[in-house]
């Protein structure tokens, strides 16, 4: 008995001691590379310079909208800030489950004196919102398969003669539906306008229909990586990044096709319903984790660029491979001749109807 | 016994009724009995029938127009939806008023998602209502100055969708579920490219019984080495039929991949043999093909394990019994060891129809364009893309279905033919 | 054994050996003829081979050598379901997902019999083992006798001519099981077939069997009738599994006719049997059996026996005796009038005739 309470009460103390030592502070992200750049970027740096503070890595970011709302229902909000795609974001702002971010007083300048906001520019998609990297959804090719001309053009996608074989393409209408109809002669800025309308779904699925039997639908980001790695297709969409260590960590014998490549931002959101003291924390993170070095530094370990227009000048070297990240950024000059912006306002209105079209259509 | 022959109640030796006696001895009994299965009672009721309870009731549960906006639902209620006429200005005077407090509380926008479900545009339009809804002139009517926010205002499809969805409950989402969407004149069918969850819910019970009878047709030679090999050889077996279950699911999934796909391992090898030409290559992922060879592999341990319990208790001496009453090995199989596997064949493919109907990643990763299985659907509406009702409708109905089925099989085989060892 | 024999004998086994694992002989050169209507008891203890020769005889097991004749000719390689051989298991073996009735009809309709004289057959079976009523019951309702019974009409209902049985009665309490002795046995005489019966029970042996074979180690140890089995074994082996008997250890110090003088260990001199003994001056064992020692001192062989326990069994009273040296020396005394009563402690003389006194191998 004596030892039994002897027990408790040391694990009681122990207990409350690392809690008097280090504040817990869960922060939630999507899990490898990605997590692990910004662990070299943020959470070490922070963490050595706020010793009080111990980062909780939770890898829930692809279901981070149901879990705020259950965590929102159930009255105990887990996370402390939480890294979402900029749709998930915009999402969370409407349902009142992310705070609302002033940047003039919570996230810090530029080095040259550039408000925040100014610095982060259109990238803001959202008042809960702050954007840390721009990445892209783009095609990558294999090289040795593609003959002679290498495909130049997204439209070579749907180029069934001059480029046989497979493709992949992500399985949801999502920028599926927008390649379409710019390879059907519709101009970028008249993209949504037409999708609106049945015969401009009619019209994007037509144009899909074309090379409906060559493609390889994916729906994990890791798929057309390795597709393409075992020849199984000859191009590709994925993520910029993904396509990166494919080619360049990995060596595969693959290119990057930039044109019509379509951005997109992730970043980070602070669960609204907070304790006071939690929220500040947070905050405390997200301005140290949001400036402008910072930004540069996760460049450094993979190839998504920063979301602050002062931190492109600061992207050095890759950690490990000591190659110069500019030309792999997908908002390089080089990269961004021809690109497509994602309408996130657009999509959060016609998701639900075009993806019971688009499955509808792909069961056909 | 004189005590028999009276027409009073039994008496026990201390002169209370018998019967009392007695159930005041068997109350001790059950509430021990009780007692015990209570912590099991509890955990069942807070992690499985209160969650399911919930859903089920998500699935009808419409509290947040009139929540958000109780003042135009109750305007709206006397607007004739039929009449071709937009409402009249009160309408428009409470959604203003409705709007104003929505705003305030930041949850105006969750309406307009709610409402999205029904009729696309609508999260874009509360959102820019929202934005602008402290504005209003006085002087002005509301009606003109909300059609001048949006065109859609204006329209009379907007508020049928308003009123349509402000009742406290609904079946709207059972009515998505089916394919089906409320018009004004009553319910009607989606338009042919439309219409999914019908189809996935019959191609997720086509393929859910093409895996389950694919493994009772591989498991059950399988579980019947198992159950007669000697013990040294059936453990190796046994060790062979388990190494699934010691795999992560997506090593698994991913390793059939390599097998599979076109310039996979399988199709590799017939080339080499030169069965198949190089151009004409099999196949065989990323299509239903993939999605019943993956899951089979995947649910086999379920449907042999079961079976080997059961054929474990079938003594080799009714074969025997059988051939020497004169029956050739086949009847004796058929007419005698055959009807006493049932019950293992009964859970078997009970425990791999129910997993199966509730698998969502691997046809997912394996199944291709047409591969999608209800279950599917309940996920992306569940995480990726959160519509609660509709995940709960089409949860329900999945539920339905595999309880109809249940009765169903309880009719042709008897759900007491069921047996785990 | 002559070859005539085995080629007039309704069943045979002509040296059969069979092997489990290419070791051990599990049966060592077997030889045994069954005439047609016999009642033949394989008896023995676990181990011995028995129910291995049963198995082969049905077919179940194949003879690793030799050949297993039925009605003059070799059966080893005719599948079991076309022996045409009745069977009955251990444990039954009723189908538990068939009726009585489905169960007796079960043979015949393998049989390709046409209904309604299927029908009669198993009623005709079910009538024989008073069981008429039980057609429409599953075996798992029915109490271990009336499964038996069972059973045996399932074995029956062919009508064919040899019936196997596998420790039937094994499973059933003692008054169940004589009863069911006799029945069995009022069925073999009635129906006029050949049994091969198997058990580890001797009395179960004795009381139904034309002929015992006894098996140990691999080898029949004796064929003979229940009275000879009993009254004459022919080894220690034998006369020790069968009955109650009393050894004593000797020395054969001469040999008269077929009688020979011993010296029993203890000093004890006396004449046996000579049944299975070598010459002067081997070693022998003594057997005899505890109703042929006389509390007495008339027989020609007497000794002194001290009294060791004595156990009332109300006709008589078996008392346990040391003679020679041996504690567990066995008599039963009657309890009959006049029968002298003897005391724990006290010293008696015994004695018994030279021929029930029988000397085997050592």
């Amino acid at each position: 008995m004596k030892l039994k309470n002897l027990l408790i009460g040391a694990s009681v103390v122990a207990v409350s001691a690392t809690t008097a030592l280090a504040q817990d502070m869960t922060i939630v992200s999507w899990g490898g590379a990605y997590s692990a750049s910004q662990q070299a970027a943020y959470h070490d740096p922070y963490m050595a310079a706020n010793p009080g503070v111990n980062i909780i890595n939770d890898e829930s970011s692809n279901e981070a909208v149901a879990k705020l709302r259950a965590m929102a229902e159930a009255g105990n909000i887990t996370w402390d800030v939480v890294d979402v795609v900029a749709a998930d974001a915009i999402r969370l702002c409407d349902e009142g489950l992310a705070m609302v971010i002033d940047p003039a007083t919570m996230l810090a300048a530029a080095p040259d004196g550039t408000s925040a906001a100014d610095d982060f520019g259109d990238l803001m998609v959202s008042e809960c919102y702050i954007p840390s990297i721009v990445y892209s959804t783009t095609f990558g090719y294999r090289t040795d398969l593609v003959g002679d001309t290498p495909p130049t053009s997204v439209c070579d996608v749907f180029d069934l003669v001059n480029y046989p074989g497979q493709r992949s393409l992500e399985k949801r209408p999502i920028n599926n539906m927008e390649w379409a109809l710019l390879c059907d002669g519709v101009a970028a800025e008249d993209v949504y306008d037409v999708l609106e309308t049945d015969e401009g779904i009619a019209q994007a699925f037509a144009k899909l229909d074309t090379i409906k039997d060559s493609v390889v639908w994916w729906s994990a980001g890791a798929d057309t990586p390795q597709l393409l790695a075992d020849g199984e297709v000859i191009m590709g969409s994925t993520y910029n990044g993904r396509l990166f260590a494919l080619i360049e960590e990995q060596g595969q014998p693959v290119a990057m096709l930039w044109d019509a490549q379509v951005y997109d931002i992730d970043g980070w959101i602070i669960p609204a319903g907070l304790s006071p003291e939690r929220q500040q924390a947070a905050l405390d993170y997200i301005f140290f984790a949001t400036d402008t070095q910072r930004l540069a530094d996760q460049a450094k370990y993979i190839s998504y660029g920063p979301a602050r227009a002062s931190s492109a000048p600061l992207v050095g070297l890759h950690a490990t491979l000591g190659i110069d990240m500019a030309p792999h950024m997908p908002t390089d000059p080089a990269n961004a001749t021809n690109t497509f912006l994602y309408n996130y306002a657009w999509w959060a209105d016609y998701r639900d109807d075009l993806d019971a079209k688009f499955q509808a259509w792909l069961a056909q | 016994m004189s005590d028999a022959t009276t027409t009073g109640p039994v008496l026990a030796a201390d002169g209370t009724p018998l019967k009392k006696s007695l159930s005041k001895a068997l109350r001790r009994q059950k509430i021990r009995a009780l007692m015990l299965i209570a912590p099991l009672l509890l955990f069942v009721t807070v992690t499985f029938i209160l969650p399911i309870g919930d859903m089920l009731f998500r699935s009808v549960e419409n509290e947040i127009v009139s929540n958000i906006l109780p003042r135009t639902v109750v305007e709206l209620d006397s607007w004739d939806s039929t009449s071709g006429d937009l409402p009249d200005e009160a309408v428009y005077a409470a959604l203003a008023a409705d709007l104003l407090i929505a705003v305030e509380n930041r949850t105006h926008i969750k309406v307009g998602i709610r409402l999205n479900y029904e009729l696309s545009g609508m999260t874009s339009l509360f959102k820019k209502t929202g934005r602008v809804v402290d504005d209003f002139d006085p002087d002005l009517t509301f009606a003109e100055q909300f059609i001048d926010i949006r065109d859609d205002w204006g329209e009379v499809e907007t508020w049928q969708t308003i009123q349509m969805y402000s009742s406290v409950y609904t079946n709207g989402y059972f009515v998505s579920a089916i394919d089906m969407r409320k018009g004004p004149d009553g319910l009607e069918r989606l338009p042919d490219g439309q219409r999914v969850y019908i189809t996935s819910m019959i191609r997720t019970l086509v393929m859910t019984l093409a895996i389950t009878l694919l493994c009772l047709i591989i498991g059950y030679p399988v579980a019947w080495l198992l159950a007669n090999l000697p013990m040294a050889k059936a453990n190796l077996l046994m060790i062979l039929v388990l190494l699934p279950f010691w795999t992560s699911l997506l090593v698994r999934t991913s390793a059939w991949k390599v097998l599979l796909q076109k310039q996979g391992v399988i199709n590799d090898v017939l080339v080499w043999i030169g069965i198949i030409s190089d151009d004409s290559r099999l196949a065989m992922i990323n299509n239903q093909a993939g999605t019943i060879i993956t899951m089979t592999h995947i649910l086999l341990p379920f449907m042999i394990l079961p079976l080997y319990s059961v054929m474990k208790g079938i003594p080799p001496t009714y074969l025997r019994a059988a051939k020497s009453l004169g029956a050739t090995n086949w009847t004796a199989f058929w007419r005698v060891y055959f009807p006493q596997s049932v019950p293992g064949i009964g859970a078997g493919a009970i425990l791999v129809f129910i997993l199966s109907v509730g698998y969502y990643i691997t046809p997912e990763l394996v199944g291709g364009p047409s591969g999608k299985f209800l279950s599917n659907w309940i996920a992306e509406f569940v995480l990726a893309r959160p519509n609660w009702g509709l995940a709960a409708a089409l949860g329900a109905i999945l539920l339905g279905l595999v309880m109809f089925l249940y009765v169903l099989y309880d009719k042709i085989v008897g759900i007491d033919n069921v047996k785990l060892g | 054994m002559a070859l005539d024999d085995l080629k007039n004998a309704y069943v045979a086994f002509d040296r059969v050996q069979k092997s489990y694992d290419g070791e051990i002989l599990v049966v060592k050169d077997l030889n045994l003829a069954i005439g047609k209507g016999e009642f033949l008891t394989m008896l023995g203890p676990s181990g011995s081979g028995k129910t291995t020769c049963l198995m082969m005889l049905a077919g179940f097991e194949t003879a690793t050598h030799g050949d297993i004749l039925l009605d003059g000719k070799p059966i080893n390689n005719i599948p079991p379901h076309k022996r045409g051989i009745g069977m009955v298991f251990q444990n039954y073996a009723l189908f538990p997902h068939m009726t009585v009735g489905e169960n007796l009809a079960f043979p015949l309709e393998v049989r390709k019999i046409g209904k309604s004289e299927r029908d009669d057959m198993v009623k005709a079976a079910l009538d024989m083992v008073q069981m008429g009523d039980f057609a429409g019951r599953r075996p798992a309702q029915l109490s271990g006798g009336q499964q038996q019974r069972i059973a045996l009409a399932r074995a029956l209902v062919f009508k064919p001519e040899l019936v196997l049985m596998d420790e039937p009665l094994g499973a059933l309490d003692k008054q169940l099981r004589e009863q069911m002795q006799y029945e069995i046995k009022h069925l073999h005489e009635s129906l006029g077939i050949t049994v091969v019966y198997v058990t580890h029970d001797q009395s179960e042996a004795l009381t139904m069997s034309d002929r015992v074979a006894v098996f140990e180690d691999g080898r029949i140890q004796q064929l003979a009738t229940p009275a000879d089995l009993y009254e004459r074994p022919e080894n220690a082996f034998v006369a020790q599994f069968i009955g109650e008997n009393n050894t004593l250890n000797a020395t054969i110090t001469g040999v008269e006719g077929n009688m020979v003088a011993v010296d029993i260990d203890g000093g004890m001199k006396g004449h046996a049997l000579a049944v299975n003994c070598g010459g002067v001056g081997t070693r022998t064992i003594l057997s005899i059996r505890p109703e042929r020692v006389a509390l007495n001192s008339d027989g020609p062989n007497k000794a002194d026996a001290k009294v060791m326990e004595l156990i009332y069994l109300g006709d008589h009273i078996r008392c346990r005796l040391v003679v020679s040296g041996n504690d567990k020396f066995i008599v039963k005394v009657p309890n009959s009038a006049g029968q002298k009563h003897l005391v724990v402690g006290e010293t008696t003389p015994i004695s018994w005739h030279s021929e029930d006194c029988r000397a085997l191998d050592a």
